[in-house]
């Protein structure tokens, strides 16, 4: 089976190891009455997430970069813990975690905190900031009733919010702002690392901006490690060190940041690459990559990009591609790339 | 003569708490062929003046002043008749999300026929392969099946293309364009651009694409017009505009974009927020969150520069290139 990818720099604090999820649609009655009847009708299995391994360093921020569909949601809430994989292991500190019990699986479960896309429905609308925020630390006993006020008054002042508002509810607030409560409820348990599931992409460009710089400036003061989930690729590049690419469901390139940019190595991360529109590229003419994304119902044979590659030859449609390191030292999945 | 040409518009909303000017002065011209790129952030007023163009604009809110004038025409004040046979016909609509443009219960094929029979005499038949054609000419393959197709059958980047060849059917000689890719993936937004692209070269169709995206503007548009709380604070040729941005405001989105040469620097941001714009600021509404703004800004800026039309701007301060200020005003 294929190795996880340790990066060299940093001790790893979370290791996939071939982890798939696999959502089944079960049969309701009436299929299996037309079933008895002698229909056949099967149950529609989609693999949200095939095979990955992932070895991410502490301290780290990895962005995670994939269109609808390919499954990056399902593996950041795998990492997060609101998944449980089908197959493989997630490990934290080389420990796996499904093995882990009582004080140590809590405290696990403190480390890894998630932030989500849409901040107005991930924050109650009955509860006030303070109680969105001061809920969970109350709960694990990170502080006592008596501190708590402080204490919330301490994790808002770290995101941007001005603690005069802790009584407020979530629509008293601005996007940006109700992001920023999304970020101090995740900190307030004191986590080591953030599974960040398109934090920006429902926001304006100069808030996006505000956003951004809070997530570097954070990094730097708690020495945070990102799982940095987006569709946006000029994101990612701005704040990652190592990028993963997926494609329905399958990790088909991983590389630092700046080797993925300048020289990417599979067909597909091409295309991506040359379809993010920049503000550099004026009056460019469009080329666009042929197709529509599969649907994970029924991923096409062999490697999935196939109908859509430009290279695409007879053993792309047999042969599933296996994720290996190339001659430059990064990892791509792709038939072309291991001659 | 310009395919387009907005002068001092002005859109209202006449709501409980008051008057929101929710475009408030707003001209400029699109000529045949040509790509207007109108940016803003939410609540600028960006589709508000698309909607005003399109004769849109619902209770409570009306066109309360300006005028729009389409080939010669002013579009303000005119019959719902005549609205009848302008709209899908010369000026046509593309919505952020299709599903505004498709009814879920008819067949595509329904719906685009009974478009074209709307405007142009001719046999079902003859419009049957009108509508074949235009699905062919935004890159829907096997169109003849497809046209036997309901919305729902139908993926998001393929029902907003059904929607820009609905746009197209009677060949407009404007179209107006909301955020029609913001939703879709990038691979598909480009095959998008692509075909819109092709469609202006080709048939000479003037087209204002509403977006907030800078990036995309930079690619697709020829001008640019930067909206602020209602006004255009910035319009003229891209490369003008995006490489020596005049107004801090333009200066500043462009900042926010993550791009390549700053890799993990901190973003130049503008603090704040939009303002509501029912308590504007008096004076320049960008003044609180412009980090140039002194006393004078305190009087609102009238539009300077380009009596020819080509780069105006609504500024007291403004910045020379590279972002340096322009020595006493």
């Amino acid at each position: 089976m294929t190795k996880a990818f340790v990066n060299e720099d940093h001790a790893p604090i979370l290791e996939l190891r071939d982890v798939s999820k696999r959502f089944v649609k079960r049969l309701d009655l009436a299929a299996k009455l037309a079933n008895y009847l002698g229909a056949n009708v099967k149950e529609e299995v989609v693999h949200a997430v095939d095979q990955v391994s992932l070895s991410i360093g502490h301290g780290e921020v990895v962005g995670l970069v994939g269109e609808s569909g390919c499954g990056k949601s399902t593996l950041g809430r795998i990492v997060a813990g609101v998944h449980q994989p089908s197959d493989g292991e997630v490990c934290y500190q080389s420990e796996p975690m499904a093995g882990m019990t009582g004080q140590r699986a809590r405290e696990v479960a403190l480390s890894v905190q998630m932030i989500f896309q849409d901040p107005m429905s991930s924050l109650n609308p009955r509860l006030r900031v303070f109680d969105i925020v001061g809920e969970a630390p109350l709960f694990h006993r990170v502080v006592d009733r008596n501190g708590l006020e402080d204490y919330v008054r301490e994790v808002m002042l770290r995101v941007g919010l001005d603690p005069e508002f802790m009584r407020r509810y979530p629509h008293q607030f601005s996007g940006g702002q109700r992001q920023r409560i999304g970020i101090a409820r995740a900190l307030a348990v004191n986590p080591q690392f953030l599974v960040c599931d398109e934090p920006v992409a429902a926001l304006d460009v100069s808030i996006q901006a505000q956003v951004l710089n809070l997530f570097m400036d954070l990094r730097a003061e708690l020495s945070l490690t990102y799982l940095f989930i987006s569709h946006d690729l000029g994101v990612v590049e701005h704040l990652s060190d190592r990028v993963v690419i997926m494609y329905l469901g399958r990790v088909v390139e991983i590389a630092t940041t700046d080797e993925l940019f300048q020289e990417p190595a599979h067909p597909y991360t091409q295309a991506l690459l040359a379809e993010v529109p920049r503000i550099e590229t004026r009056r460019r003419r469009f080329e666009p990559v042929r197709g529509e994304i599969p649907s994970p119902l029924e991923p096409p044979s062999g490697c999935h990009f196939h109908p859509r590659c430009p290279h695409a030859m007879k053993r792309c449609v047999e042969e599933i591609p296996v994720l290996k390191m190339t001659n430059s030292g990064r990892h791509v999945a792709c038939h072309l790339s291991e001659d | 003569m310009a395919t387009l040409e907005v002068r001092n518009l002005q859109t209202s909303f006449f709501t409980k708490a008051g008057e929101v000017k929710a475009v408030d002065d707003v001209s400029f011209t699109v000529d045949r062929g040509q790509v207007l790129g109108l940016v803003g952030e939410s609540g600028s007023g960006k589709t508000v003046t698309g909607f005003s163009i399109m004769g849109l604009v619902d209770a409570p809110g009306r066109v309360v002043g300006g005028q729009i004038r389409f080939q010669g025409e002013d579009l303000v004040g005119v019959s719902p008749k005549r609205w009848q046979a302008l709209r899908g016909n010369q000026i046509a609509m593309v919505f952020q999300d299709p599903m505004m443009t498709l009814n879920p219960v008819l067949r595509i094929d329904t719906q685009m026929i009974e478009a074209i029979r709307a405007h142009q005499r001719v046999s079902r038949d003859q419009a049957r392969v009108m509508a074949r054609d235009a699905l062919g000419q935004v890159g829907i393959p096997s169109a003849d099946e497809r046209l036997k197709a309901y919305p729902h059958q139908f993926s998001g980047g393929m029902r907003q293309r059904v929607s820009i060849a609905i746009a197209l059917l009677n060949r407009p000689d404007l179209i107006v364009a909301d955020e029609p890719t913001t939703a879709l993936d990038v691979t598909i937004q480009g095959q998008i651009l692509y075909e819109v692209q092709k469609l202006c070269r080709d048939t000479g169709t003037a087209l204002i694409w509403i977006t907030h995206d800078l990036s995309v503007i930079a690619g697709l548009a020829d001008v640019v017009a930067v909206m602020y709380a209602g006004r255009i604070v910035e319009f003229g040729e891209v490369d003008d505009v995006l490489d020596r941005p005049s107004h801090p405001y333009t200066s500043g989105l462009i900042g926010s974009i993550p791009s390549r040469n700053q890799r993990g620097q901190r973003l130049q941001q503008i603090s704040g927020m939009t303002p509501s714009l029912l308590n504007l600021p008096v004076g320049c509404a960008f003044r609180s969150r412009c980090a140039y703004a002194q006393e004078v800004c305190a009087v609102a800026p009238e539009v300077s520069g380009g009596d020819d039309g080509r780069r105006r701007l609504r500024c007291h301060r403004p910045l020379l290139g590279g972002g340096l200020l322009q020595e006493s005003v």
